[in-house]
């Protein structure tokens, strides 16, 4: 079946199996590398992508599903080499470690800072229960939510 | 993991849908539990017909005095409605307690109440709101209670080419107290045991009562004993104490890694006074 998507602004059209997921069209085909797939049950978040706007993970749709979406991934965040200010604050704040769920836990972070300009931290706890990471406890990446949306309002 | 091979049609029209379901094609909605089990090769459907396509099934509006959610609203559209929140805020806090935000943002109501899982959160929810459901065919449509929709784990009265495709429920008036508590296991999300409480007071007696209950048995019910113990009564600490040791008896319970029958049987008494208290508190 022919698919079109828009990812990070740029067209893609391309015949695919139905039973293709979307991380699979994102790592393969598109080859951004940057969405991660982790448990491939839709538990961890490695693989969140926005997908029109929203986050959803990529590991549990099918390509065919996202015909004529637009979607947003972690590679279509930095501009002309500068760091989206969500990036920059998990730098900045130590939000990683290895780094694996790093992808997933910025575009999760992206979507509360979207719905909730001047987060909680129940609010930003609440958005990252889709989320796992191993290494950081949490805290720094709490942490980076609240610099990256105080950062924003400015 | 990948899907066995199957084909894929977005249909324009809920018509061509429905005449794709009759001949023998599966229903995809937000793919939260479906495509799992896909992936893990416990379903494989020949034909899936993707029901987000059609935006004529998206919609939540009030109507006739009771509110109507089309099937394909998401469990974030309806956690995130205004409508909702004023007029049925039971549903929205049960939205807002499922899985996580990405799945929130793809799930349905409508898929998630077909599927019929014995630990999903909205059956608790549309049992106490005595919710009503149309299931639709290419040649009928007919109207069914939740007490005759949920018929077993996994299992709905809905028949071979049949959608769900709008669940109705009714808008309370201020007198009325609701509340949504699970004990949710830890790493899904999903209820070990959930309860939806429902009550009205009326000159400083409870008047009505609901208790839905989900995770414990098979299916989502209703703690009919536990409602009747608690009409007439003014909903003291012992009152409610008496009504929710009524809500698992009798109750074929659940038993797993996570949880043991006991333990259900006790959290669901737990769950239901936390709930029928909180429910009482909100009353205007």
């Amino acid at each position: 079946m022919n698919i079109n998507l828009t990812i990070n602004g740029k067209s893609y059209s391309q015949d695919v199996e139905p039973r293709l997921l979307l991380i699979h069209f994102l790592r393969d085909i598109a080859g951004l590398t940057g969405t991660h797939m982790g448990c491939e049950t839709s538990l961890c978040g490695a693989c969140t992508v926005e997908l029109n706007g929203k986050a959803i993970k990529s590991c549990t749709m099918f390509a065919v599903q996202a015909n004529g979406a637009e979607i947003v991934t972690v590679e279509g965040l930095a501009n002309d080499g500068k760091l989206d200010p969500v990036q920059e604050a998990f730098w900045n704040e130590h939000g990683l470690q290895c780094g694996f769920c790093t992808p997933g836990m910025i575009m999760a972070s992206k979507q509360i800072i979207d719905r909730h300009p001047s987060p909680t931290e129940e609010e930003i706890r609440h958005g990252l229960e889709g989320n796992v990471c191993r290494c950081t406890g949490y805290q720094h990446i709490v942490n980076a939510v609240k610099a990256a949306a105080a950062g924003a309002g400015k | 993991m990948f899907a066995q091979k199957f084909e894929y049609t977005a249909p324009k029209t809920l018509d061509e849908a429905l005449h794709l379901l009759a001949n023998g094609a599966k229903p995809l909605a937000g793919g939260m539990s479906l495509i799992p089990m896909m992936k893990l090769r416990l379903a494989a459907p020949e034909h899936l017909v993707d029901l987000r396509a059609l935006k004529d099934l998206n919609y939540i509006r009030e109507a006739g005095g009771q509110l109507h959610i089309g099937a394909t609203a998401s469990h974030y559209d309806i956690e995130s409605s205004a409508l909702l929140r004023q007029k049925c805020p039971l549903l929205t806090e049960t939205a807002a307690a499922i899985g996580d935000v990405q799945v929130r943002n793809l799930g349905t109501i409508g898929g998630s109440v077909a599927h019929a899982d014995p630990a999903a959160d909205y059956p608790a929810a549309l049992q106490a709101l005595e919710a009503k459901f149309v299931l639709r065919s290419e040649k009928s449509e007919r109207t069914l209670s939740a007490a005759d929709l949920f018929v077993d784990a996994l299992t709905t009265a809905l028949q071979p080419g049949e959608i769900l495709s709008e669940v109705i429920v009714p808008i309370d008036d201020t007198r009325t107290g609701t509340s949504y508590l699970k004990m949710a296991q830890p790493a899904s999300g999903f209820a070990i045991v959930g309860v939806a409480a429902r009550v009205r007071q009326n000159a400083g007696k409870i008047s009505f009562v609901r208790i839905g209950v989900t995770g414990l048995s098979n299916r989502a019910y209703r703690a009919t004993a536990a409602e009747k113990a608690l009409e007439g009564k003014t909903g003291s600490a012992a009152d409610i104490q008496s009504a929710a040791a009524l809500v698992a008896r009798g109750v074929d319970a659940n038993s797993d890694l996570h949880a043991s029958a006991d333990y259900r049987k006790h959290l669901a008494v737990v769950h239901a006074a936390r709930a029928l208290k909180t429910a009482l508190s909100r009353i205007a």
